[in-house]
């Protein structure tokens, strides 16, 4: 009988006794990564702080995201992923997942380049940091990361930074409602164009095509929205070990600067010890900086990899900016959970210099379904109110860039800890007035747009009542100073030679993109570093 | 007869008893059952034509082939959930309980204002659906929540409202670009992908 942990599957979740990498992580940084090095033949070893969750459990998945009462799909939330905040409350179990997969289980799927500026904002408009890679240094990568993840787009977007081939798959058309806006757009001199999408418009790489079931944040029940599940089961295919229900506690190190051990505990409350040659970790960008933190010795006193003291530093988000109204004609929202245009004309802008992107929102305004489930009635009453609320909303959102500020960091607070004993990650967080002047020029260009388009603006999300979008990024920067970053550009800690950071935490800036691709690009290059030093 | 004495009174005060406690096995309760005091309220009635009954309370007038759809996609959906089903069953019971407690007849064979009325007098269309909390919050997670999902989120309820592939229902990438609903093909389901 195997040594499962307490899990009760059976499953072993001992060490391995031998491993060439251990990676921390079965998010898209880590599944990448993991299946590269093993299809080259290196002993992998996954281990994922949550579960395995069944696709064949999706449909019911979906019905606990849309029906009140029926708790959190991913199973987020408790003892285990408490937190603390100040500053502007961060909501960061919002759309983080712990499980095989990471958050790109729970993921909506959009996936652009960063643009050629967002490499070297300090050099050319002396604010943030400059990356110590340019955009032709992550160019090939990004072309790969678009073939792992089937990335569906077209070569439409004037804006987009240059590329090499067209995507691996093409793009959505525009919605219904793309094309009510598209006139109102072309009368502004204001530029629509496809999205970028990691999700099948067709069969790709043993996935089915999106089938519509309007919930792709947070479950796609088709498999036609990339998870990086599918780059664990590669990896597992090309022999790499992934164990589930396996938080690691620590990383312990020896006198030479190199990583020995990941601590890993199971439910059973034991704790395993996995040694290997290289270590990844690929946790997300609050947990990448609590594990280091976690891991202070006596050599490193401030956390693991941290004699430059920016460990949790410069925590970054994009913001939300957006507005909405109704026409006076239907407009056939929420037939789908993902855009089908936007608009990244004034991304590259000077005044101000934070990135902006505008996304046409094909879900503006309530779903029937979830209208009915929060309604006081029923019967002919809660048609009519249904009707009455659906039909004819109109939405533009955006995302805002954010620059990094040393005070927005991530530490641990030892006045709460965790379901291990462990101090929780505490996220200070908050906006500067740069940041909120940024946000009003957003609003401002979608209220030209919603006002062209005959809607009546019904609200704004504006810098008070802004969020995140749960791109957590910066928290160990990556950098050729070793005095001011956590890491080097191939993503290796600038302390410990075999200790290597994957994913957003790694960002020094972070643009106004979605961030997967990137984490993905990013990991792709970093594979080929970490095969060298094998 | 306490619990559902209770809730009696609650309806005789004129209040709406949105937490009432849930009726436990007690041979009061069970004695108005006219069944073993040990177990918990039974169905008088086949559950199909409870939540049917029920679809009539909480479906807009007219919907055609109510039965048939309650079955396919409500009973059907979960018909492999077996925890969820027992809990279905149960609230189940406890409505026609209360119904028979109230009005001397299972819920099913109540007329429709009827069945309305003592889904508002328990409180249900302002209570939490909470599948562990008072017998009002689950009958609303159970029954009401659980047969409105199915509706609206099939294209049989969606339609009347606008959308022919309501989010939860596989189809919508057949239809979000085209600008008008186009009729229905005649099907159960509402004419559009079944995915």
């Amino acid at each position: 009988m195997a040594d499962d942990g307490g899990v009760g599957d059976g499953v072993d979740r001992t060490p391995a006794s031998r491993a060439d990498v251990c990676v921390v992580g079965s998010g898209p940084a880590g599944a990448l990564v993991a299946h590269r090095l093993a299809e080259q033949g290196a002993d992998v070893v996954v281990l994922e702080a949550g579960p395995r969750f069944d696709f064949a459990n999706r449909r019911e998945q979906q019905e606990e995201h849309i029906r009140p009462g029926m708790g959190d799909p991913w199973e987020m939330g408790g003892p285990r992923d408490d937190y603390t905040t100040a500053g502007r409350q961060y909501p960061l179990n919002a759309a983080r997942v712990k499980g095989v997969g990471g958050s790109t289980l729970h993921w909506q799927g959009m996936v652009m380049r960063l643009h050629e500026r967002d490499f070297e904002m300090e050099t050319r408009y002396g604010v943030g940091a400059d990356w110590p890679i340019d955009y032709e240094d992550l160019r090939p990568y990004y072309a790969e990361a678009e073939r792992a993840l089937g990335v569906a787009g077209a070569m439409d977007n004037p804006y987009a930074p240059p590329r090499e081939e067209p995507f691996p798959l093409p793009a959505f058309p525009p919605s219904h409602s793309d094309s009510l806006f598209a006139d109102a757009c072309e009368r502004l001199g204001i530029d629509m164009h496809s999205v970028p999408n990691a999700r099948n418009s067709e069969p790709y790489d043993g996935r089915a095509a999106c089938q519509g079931y309007g919930t792709c944040k947070p479950v796609c029940p088709s498999g036609a929205k990339y998870t990086a599940e599918s780059h664990v089961r590669k990896a597992e295919r090309a022999g790499a070990r992934v164990v589930d229900h396996a938080p690691v506690q620590r990383l312990e190190h020896d006198d030479d600067d190199r990583v020995e051990t990941a601590v890993y505990a199971t439910p059973d409350g034991r704790e395993h010890r996995q040694s290997a040659r290289q270590f990844v970790i690929a946790c997300g960008g609050v947990e990448n900086a609590r594990l280091l933190l976690l891991s202070a010795s006596e050599r490193y006193p401030e956390g693991l990899a941290n004699s430059s003291g920016v460990v949790g530093r410069f925590f970054m988000d994009h913001l939300f900016a957006g507005a909405g109204g109704r026409l006076g004609e239907p407009t056939r929202q929420n037939h789908i959970g993902f855009n089908t245009s936007e608009c990244h004309q004034f991304y590259d802008d000077s005044e101000p210099v934070e990135g902006l992107k505008l996304e046409f929102l094909n879900y503006a305004g309530p779903s029937p379904v979830m209208e009915a489930l929060g309604a006081d009635t029923w019967g002919d009453d809660l048609l009519e109110q249904l009707r009455d609320a659906y039909g004819t909303h109109v939405a533009i959102g955006a995302l805002v860039e954010q620059l990094p500020d040393a005070e927005n960091r991530v530490t641990l607070d030892p006045s709460e800890r965790d379901d291990h004993g462990n101090p929780v990650p505490r996220v200070e967080w908050s906006l500067d007035g740069r940041t909120e002047r940024a946000i009003e020029h957003a609003n401002a260009i979608q209220h030209r747009i919603l006002t062209e388009l005959g809607a009546e603006v019904e609200w704004t999300v504006g810098p008070d009542a802004t969020g995140p979008a749960y791109h957590q990024m910066g928290t160990t920067r990556m950098g050729s100073d070793p005095e001011s970053s956590v890491v080097d550009a191939d993503c290796r800690s600038h302390d410990l030679s075999n200790l290597w950071v994957l994913g957003s935490s790694t960002f020094p800036t972070g643009g106004a993109m979605n961030p997967t691709l990137t984490i993905a690009a990013l990991s792709l290059r970093a594979a080929d570093a970490l095969e060298a030093a094998l | 007869m306490a619990a559902l004495a209770a809730a009696g009174a609650t309806v005789g005060g004129g209040v709406l008893a949105g937490r009432m406690e849930p009726p436990r096995a007690s041979s009061e309760r069970s004695a108005s059952n006219g069944s073993d005091p040990s177990t918990e309220p039974s169905l008088s009635t086949d559950l199909l034509d409870l939540l049917d009954a029920l679809a009539g309370v909480l479906y807009p007038d007219g919907v055609e082939g109510r039965r048939e759809f309650v079955e396919t996609y409500v009973l059907g959906r979960v018909s492999d959930r077996s925890d969820y089903r027992d809990g279905v069953r149960e609230a189940a019971a406890q409505l026609d309980a209360v119904a028979r407690d109230w009005e001397g007849s299972p819920y099913a064979e109540l007329d429709a204002d009827v069945r309305d009325r003592i889904l508002r007098n328990l409180g249900v269309e302002t209570a939490d659906p909470d599948p562990e909390g008072p017998i009002s919050d689950r009958i609303r997670f159970y029954l009401v929540d659980d047969l409105l999902f199915a509706f609206y989120s099939s294209p049989t309820g969606g339609r009347l409202v606008g959308i022919e592939n309501p989010i939860g229902h596989p189809g919508g990438i057949e239809s979000y670009q085209r600008g008008t609903m186009p009729n229905a093909a005649g099907d159960p389901n509402g004419g559009e992908s079944d995915g």
